[in-house]
């Protein structure tokens, strides 16, 4: 593939030799740690792994068929789906409020620090604080809706646990979210709202046909980023619900992480990641593809 | 000075009416309130007595106030004392899995920084043929999802016998983060390439230069990265559960908590004491956050707009 470059000035020879101790630990953490366990996971995907022996055993795409077959297939799909949906829903919108709020109201970088906190606490902890704050019987939330003469909720019940396990990680991130959005209200220029309001609209007005037009970039960015970690969703549910009541938050990477050290199952478990995989990439692509169509509004 | 007049200029001509400017700071102060009051419970929780937290559970002092919680976690409690107390009696290390933590994150964040730095300096400042193209495979490295990865790599940990043990943890992530190569290659790339000339004809070698001029002059933005990584990593718990938690040697903070929080004898884990190690883990965060918040923010706000 030796592409004919535009001659370029060449100032000083090549500096290949020069450029291999910089990155002989980066290449090595490449290849050993990224691409070939890539190919590995590929390969066990088409295997019967035995994990005492370590022996391989090829099996075509028997682990795949059975996977197209198992309960679990929907199953995981649907929850995990119900999870994305509802945490990037309410997360996107919640943040896009808050990033508004501060860019109108304060340049306070206190306010920003309180906000962006939860987003350092680890998933482990946050799970841990709202599986106590939401408990059934001794939790701050149930208390209140006591005192309030309400009938106490069973958050993590079968039908609640997913919407409860999502708003939780919504608590964590959208503040994170809130400044990513931010940054892009930042690049508006001012006088772009100028011009609107002396056109006469009003704050919402200005809002939905100014603000969140020029915003669709930044907005596209971050959904992607934001959906494809939603998907791989883990220690929350690890540490509260562990996939159930009965299969209610079995997730992907619950279900995968299942197979793979409950059932010894490493070639099955390789299967669903794969696909899991490949769903991520089909998303990731159709985003992109969605938002950003036609995507400069605002020649920047 | 003159720009700051104008920047408040700006912003009263945009929040005009006193209507917006109230319902604006109310929901802001529901905001904040939201976001800290769990934070808060920790500490109400973790300073009560498990035993009777039923009293009153909707109190914002602390039920029956006591440091036992603390005590327990931290290992200075009698077995008698935890049981009275509502605790499981059973034991978990946490200054042990304080002291992983410290070690797995220092480590990762300084070795994983300095050899993306490296990387980052064959990619931006040095001139060889092909190197957009290794630097691409970096790039698609970083949108591999990390879950596909999860299963090889352990199994890869596990043929080279490190199972348990700090190293096995740190070892996919201490070589470099694609993430941190990306990020740091875009500084470097400014780097002012008459001076790299000069010093080459000076007789500097290219070590002497990325570590004398190059990296200097980024000094902000690697550290902003290594906070970054501390923090990710800090708070990691898949991976460290799965290859770590089979000894109290690689036991690292967030899966000591998962471990302490199963230990429930009596069906209800030891509230008390759960949120006394929650915050103590939480605690490193807090005080990154205080020391060098506007930095964190700054560099979150920087990386929405590329």
């Amino acid at each position: 593939m030796s592409v004919p470059m535009v001659a370029k000035r060449k100032k000083r020879a090549s500096d290949f030799f020069v450029a291999i101790p910089f990155m002989v630990p980066a290449l090595l953490g490449l290849v050993v740690f990224v691409l070939v366990p890539g190919i590995r996971g590929i390969i066990l995907s088409f295997s019967e792994y035995n994990v005492f022996t370590g022996e391989v055993k090829f099996n075509g795409f028997d682990n795949y068929i059975r996977m197209f077959q198992d309960v679990h297939f929907v199953n995981s799909f649907m929850v995990t789906m119900e999870y994305v949906l509802i945490n990037i829903g309410f997360q996107t919108v919640i943040a896009l409020f808050i990033a508004v709020l501060l860019h109108r109201f304060t340049k306070s970088h206190v306010v920003k620090g309180i906000v962006l906190l939860p987003y350092l606490i680890s998933n482990v902890i946050v799970a841990m604080i709202w599986y106590w704050l939401l408990d059934y019987n001794l939790g701050f939330v149930n208390a209140i809706i006591e005192g309030l003469g309400m009938e106490k909720i069973t958050f993590f019940s079968e039908q609640l646990a997913m919407p409860t396990i999502a708003m939780i990680n919504v608590w964590r991130h959208m503040g994170y979210t809130a400044l990513l959005i931010f940054a892009g209200l930042q690049a508006i220029p001012k006088d772009v709202y100028e011009a609107a309001a002396i056109d006469g609209g009003t704050e919402w007005r200005i809002f939905r046909s100014v603000t969140l037009p020029l915003l669709r970039p930044v907005l596209a960015f971050v959904l992607v980023i934001t959906v494809v970690g939603s998907f791989q969703i883990f220690d929350t549910i690890a540490v509260t619900t562990k996939g159930g009541p009965v299969i209610a938050t079995d997730v992907y990477s619950i279900w995968i992480s299942r197979e793979a050290w409950g059932n010894n199952d490493f070639g099955y478990a390789s299967a669903i990641s794969v696909f899991l995989m490949i769903l991520l990439s089909v998303i990731a692509f159709a985003q992109t593809k969605l938002l950003s169509a036609n995507q400069s509004d605002l020649d920047r | 000075m003159a720009r700051k007049e104008k920047e408040a200029a700006e912003s009263e001509f945009l929040a005009q009416s006193t209507g917006a400017k109230i319902f604006g700071w109310v929901s802001l102060a529901i905001i904040c309130v939201i976001t800290i009051f769990p934070i808060y419970w920790m500490l109400r929780t973790g300073l009560s007595t498990t035993r009777l937290l039923f009293e009153d559970t909707s109190s914002l002092l602390p039920s029956h106030f006591t440091t036992g919680g603390f005590q327990r976690v931290l290992g200075l409690a009698s077995l008698d004392q935890a049981i009275a107390e509502g605790g499981s009696g059973a034991s978990v290390n946490f200054g042990q899995a304080f002291l992983n933590s410290v070690v797995l994150a220092t480590g990762i964040t300084v070795i994983q920084t300095a050899f993306s730095a490296a990387a980052a300096y064959a990619f931006s400042v040095l001139q060889w043929k092909g190197r957009d193209r290794v630097f691409f495979v970096f790039i698609v490295a970083l949108t591999v999802p990390g879950i596909f990865l999860l299963i090889p790599n352990f199994l890869l940990i596990r043929d080279l016998g490190l199972m348990n043990t700090l190293l096995g943890i740190a070892l996919p992530q201490i070589l470099m983060s694609p993430f941190a190569i990306f990020f740091l290659r875009q500084f470097f790339l400014g780097t002012n390439l008459s001076i790299v000339e000069a010093a080459l004809i000076d007789g500097a070698s290219h070590f002497k230069i990325f570590w004398r001029i190059v990296t200097p002059l980024a000094m902000p933005q690697i550290v902003t990265l290594g906070i970054l990584q501390f923090i990710g990593s800090w708070n990691d718990y898949l991976w460290p559960f799965y290859v770590g938690s089979g000894d109290p040697s690689s036991t690292v903070l967030t899966v000591a908590l998962g471990v302490f929080k199963s230990q429930t004898p009596q069906g209800s884990p030891d509230w008390a004491g759960l949120m006394a190690g929650a915050l103590i883990a939480a605690i490193p965060m807090v005080l990154l956050m205080i020391f060098f918040g506007r930095r964190i923010v700054g560099s979150i706000q920087a990386s929405g707009v590329k």
